[in-house]
């Protein structure tokens, strides 16, 4: 009954986040408007997320995001020199990485890490999610970077959202 | 002072913006040229963002906050068009500058 009334506790805590944020205030009447939102859409939508989300350390998740912060800057500011400077000797090359992950959130959110920070593009999905076709822009050492992906990325999201 | 730190932010994020689109004329093929906006961006429109919400919020009363949503719809859609962009090029088999990567296990 629990999970057929509240299926996304975090879910909901998200969009009530949200609704507040997109009206700019925390007055009374949006914070019960926002909480009968994050309720019924969650209801609403329960089909699309079949699976229930945990997060097991949200230590480690408030870390993770922090490093995928930083890597954005840090790689940005490599992608513009690479772009500014000779893009005729850019070595781009597909990489598959293996993966590890199960759960399809996980795989989503590391698929969307790599877009995001610059250097990389998660191009497909193998059909049987074993491995992530990813795009790399300049990769003399395609190796050095499927375990740079592996050890920054994938660990943490493994830990966070898979108990293991 | 805060002029100063304004001023810096939006020319940072039109400069970063402004080196994403060249990544478009300047790279040569699709894959490649899919870096470019889609990542020089992402600090670019993040330092204009900041920009707007330092300004907001010291001119008008209360904190803005609309820029941390901007941000992270931004984060959320920017990366899935890219993916399905490149998952496009694949399915049609565009030129590719790196080598295709039909050697490797894709299932």
């Amino acid at each position: 009954m629990r999970h057929r009334l509240l299926p996304h506790p975090l879910l909901t805590l998200v969009l009530v986040g949200i609704w507040l944020l997109l009206n700019n205030t925390f007055a009374p009447g949006h914070v019960v408007l926002g909480l009968i939102l994050g309720w019924a859409i969650p209801m609403f939508t329960v089909r699309f997320w079949p699976e229930r989300v945990s997060i097991n350390r949200p230590l480690l998740l408030l870390r993770f995001i922090a490093v995928v912060l930083w890597d954005i800057v840090v790689a940005n500011l490599a992608v513009a020199w690479l772009i500014v400077g000779r893009p005729q000797s850019l070595r781009p090359a597909f990489l598959a990485v293996p993966l590890v992950l199960k759960s399809d959130l996980a795989i989503g959110l590391l698929a969307n890490t790599i877009c995001l920070t610059p250097g990389t593009v998660s191009a497909q999905l193998s059909e049987d999610r074993r491995f992530l076709l990813v795009h790399a822009l300049d990769a003399a050492d395609g190796d050095a970077v499927i375990a740079e992906i592996k050890r920054r990325y994938e660990q943490p999201l493994k830990e966070v959202f898979e108990s293991c | 002072m805060l002029e100063y730190l304004l001023s810096f932010l939006i020319l940072a994020g039109a400069l970063f913006t402004f080196v994403g689109s060249l990544g478009l004329a300047r790279l040569r093929d699709f894959y490649t040229r899919l870096h470019g906006p889609t990542k020089a961006s992402t600090l670019g429109v993040g330092c204009l963002l900041i920009a707007s919400a330092l300004f907001f919020s010291t001119r008008s009363e209360g904190i803005s906050l609309h820029e941390v949503l901007v941000t992270l719809f931004l984060f959320i859609t920017a990366p899935i068009s890219a993916h399905l962009l490149a998952k496009a090029a694949l399915h049609l088999g565009l030129t590719s500058l790196a080598p295709p990567p039909e050697d490797k296990p894709r299932r």
